[in-house]
């Protein structure tokens, strides 16, 4: 029982404690030394995390997101903005609780210095607000639910993709400008359905003949068909992510719809990948991105060879966003010499937003998020028999979300 | 009234795919007394196997065929590896280890064929819309899907009605043990049973591959209407599948066309869509539940 002993007499706990106080200086200088040199030396480099979903129906936008940011990675042999970096992915399944443990690992145990990623603002809205809690940047690549654009903006929160009701606000823009008097709006029943369409009514002037929530899991949409038939309306504006989509659209054209009543959606629902699976089905479809691989912008067409030659296939937005994101990070890494303890310096760099982006003009709005255009594209059919998507028109110039005015920042 | 019959051959079809589904698992179900959980990988699979074979044969009856014997064998194999140990185990270890099963197929289909849905087309044959009534054009490959319903139906009857295996089958779902000591050969009999389901399901794969998504996890959707089905038309009865199914479809397609119409009536716009849209899908599971409270073996009961 020696530690009794110890306790019952201070004066021999003294005598221990003497002896063993040298060693113990000894011992902190010397570590002190070498983490000092381990400094001076080779740079520790910046631990970047990324969540994103890559399994389930949407792995494949999780895989396209990981893929995009890994391309800007690998042209800079591992650095961005010339600083070392190490990307750590994980997979949050769309799981928002799965997301929030693997966030609670990657800070707590991993000690990741920033952020990025996630897919699905149901996974955002759970995991955000904690990363920032614990003072990291959190750079998002996709999803840009309302709120942090708003009300729960963040000094240190960035979105280099969009906010969610964008693409919707452009198409309902869109269908004004071109004169289409009525419209039949469909979206899952699920909160992110219902921004989407109040985001299309936000700029669409005509008549609203039906609003149509759909259940999430849905798979059969012909009663949906038939009703659009027998109501006639000018045009058809849907926004059903991922496979959802893709089985109205093949209906909705195998029904001989597609020359009946015009339709139109978010280009959330034709990118590359999508367009292969639906096929002839969504030729000649106008959907709205802030994205294409066909823009003019410096570097873009780059990007798109590279990302092919990368990875076998051709990048969709998400890729796109993804490997914006991490030239962003890399413009403010580079301003701040890879030192992110400075949290202003950092807020600053990545404010500036010097980077180039794929997508042509880019800076962030006060609220963090971007001020960019939005432009509609055509779906067209391509020499060797694939489907892609082809410019058409810019519906917004310099567009800002409508949200800002709600943050203060 | 052309958009009530429209519709009602929407329910009609989307019956049938579920009487595809529910046969088989009704069958696995009432004779072996196993919960499967896993029925809707065969679903998937079978769309999956049949895209594939399209894709590089060009042939829609090729990839049938494919799929058809390939899902027969893997529902054979998987029933005699996985399913034999886990008869005797009560309902809760059947649902974990088939749930398990779908996550491995699900990751499965992922690694083989990649995370995009595949490409699976309307056959050139089927393709287009036949004129059925003045005013009302129906797509040729969804009158197919009604008309594959109906064959199928007729030779489950016939099986289960007029074959020595039927008559296995039928004395297996009202007294296992019985059977199994008048000298039946159990095992051979799940066996057969197992893998027709799996094939019925393969086939509704196959016919649902070129109207949705060809992508994982597709066969969750349809997963839980089939049990809709299967418990509303009694458990190990196929007329009752028959009849669950249709009225299920019905139902559903029924609901969700006009239920936001007439919440019109009663409320006003965007309260009305909402409430429709609520209202119509829990419509199936109230329909489920007024069945039971009526008669709580469902609609036609097989051990009886």
């Amino acid at each position: 029982m020696p530690k009794q002993s110890y306790v019952s007499n201070p004066s021999r706990f003294s005598a221990v404690s003497q002896r063993l106080l040298p060693g113990l200086c000894g011992a902190a200088l010397v570590l002190a030394g070498s983490s000092l040199l381990s400094t001076a030396v080779a740079a520790e480099p910046v631990k970047l995390g990324m969540i994103t979903t890559l399994s389930t129906k949407g792995g494949y936008l999780g895989e396209d997101m990981r893929d995009g940011f890994k391309l800007a990675v690998e042209q800079g042999k591992g650095s961005l903005g010339g600083i070392p970096v190490e990307l750590l992915v994980d997979d949050d399944a769309g799981d928002p609780q799965k997301g929030k443990q693997i966030a609670e690992r990657m800070i707590k145990s991993d000690k990741i210095d920033m952020m990025t990623g996630i897919m699905f603002s149901n996974v955002a809205m759970a995991v955000v607000p904690s990363v920032l809690k614990d003072g990291l940047f959190f750079v998002g690549a996709n999803a840009a639910p309302a709120p942090f654009a708003g009300k729960m903006c963040n000094p240190n929160y960035f979105n280099v993709a969009y906010q969610n009701d964008n693409m919707h606000e452009a198409m309902g823009e869109y269908l004004t400008q071109q004169g289409y008097k009525s419209v039949f709006l469909i979206a899952p029943n699920y909160p992110a359905g219902k921004d989407a369409l109040t985001g299309f009514k936000r700029f669409y002037k005509g008549e609203v003949k039906q609003e149509v929530y759909t259940k999430l899991d849905q798979s059969d949409y012909a009663a949906l068909i038939s009703q659009i038939r027998a109501d006639k309306p000018d045009a058809v504006f849907y926004f059903l992510p991922g496979g959802l989509g893709v089985n109205f659209l093949k209906q909705y054209d195998q029904a001989g719809m597609k020359s009946e009543v015009k339709i139109f959606g978010p280009g959330f629902s034709f990118d590359r990948r999508l367009l292969g699976a639906v096929g002839a089905a969504a030729e000649g479809v106008m959907n709205s991105s802030e994205w294409n691989d066909d823009l003019p912008a410096a570097g873009n067409a780059e990007f798109v060879q590279a990302f092919h030659t990368a990875y076998g296939r051709y990048p969709t937005l998400y890729a796109a966003q993804a490997y914006d994101a991490a030239n962003l990070i890399g413009s403010a890494l580079k301003q701040v010499d890879g030192k992110l303890d400075d949290k202003d310096a950092v807020r600053k760099a990545l404010m500036a937003a010097d980077f180039s982006s794929v997508r042509g003009s880019f800076r962030f709005n006060t609220n963090h998020h971007p001020i960019q255009d939005i432009y509609v594209r055509q779906v067209i059919k391509l020499d060797d028999g694939s489907y892609a998507n082809k410019t058409v028109s810019k519906v917004f110039e310099q567009h800002q979300d409508a949200y800002v005015s709600e943050c203060k920042l | 009234m052309i958009l009530f019959l429209e519709q009602l051959l929407n329910g009609l079809q989307f019956g049938v795919m579920l009487f595809l589904m529910a046969s088989g698992l009704t069958l696995v179900f009432g004779i072996m007394n196993l919960v499967n959980l896993a029925h809707g990988s065969f679903y998937m699979i079978g769309a999956f196997v049949a895209a594939a074979i399209v894709a590089s044969s060009g042939s829609f009856v090729l990839g049938l065929l494919g799929a058809l014997l390939a899902t027969a064998i893997l529902g054979i194999a998987v029933e005699m590896l996985i399913f034999r140990v886990l008869y005797k185990r009560d309902h809760l270890e059947q649902i974990l280890a088939t749930f398990g099963i779908i996550l491995f197929c699900n990751e499965a289909v992922q690694v083989i064929w990649g995370k995009t849905p595949l490409f699976f087309d309307i056959p050139a044959a089927l393709s287009g819309s036949v004129e059925l009534l003045p005013g009302l054009n129906y797509p040729l490959f969804r009158i197919g899907v009604i008309g594959v319903g109906i064959v199928v139906a007729i030779f489950l009857y016939l099986l289960i009605n007029r074959t020595r295996l039927g008559m296995a089958i039928r004395a297996g779902s009202s007294d296992r043990e019985m059977i199994a000591a008048l000298g039946v050969n159990i095992k051979l009999l799940y066996s057969l049973v197992f893998g027709l389901g799996a094939l019925l399901a393969a086939l509704a794969g196959v016919m649902a591959g070129p109207i949705l998504s060809v992508e994982s996890g597709m066969g969750e959707s349809i997963l839980i209407l089939t049990f809709v089905v299967i418990v509303i038309g009694g458990i190990g009865s196929i007329k009752g599948a028959l009849a669950g199914a249709v009225l299920v479809g019905v139902v559903d397609t029924l609901g969700r066309a006009f239920m936001p119409e007439l919440m019109r009536m009663a409320l006003s716009g965007g309260a009305a869509d909402s409430m429709g849209a609520a209202l119509s899908s829990i419509l199936i599971y109230l329909l489920m539940a007024v069945v039971l409270i009526f008669r709580p073996r469902g609609l036609f009961n097989a051990s009886h």
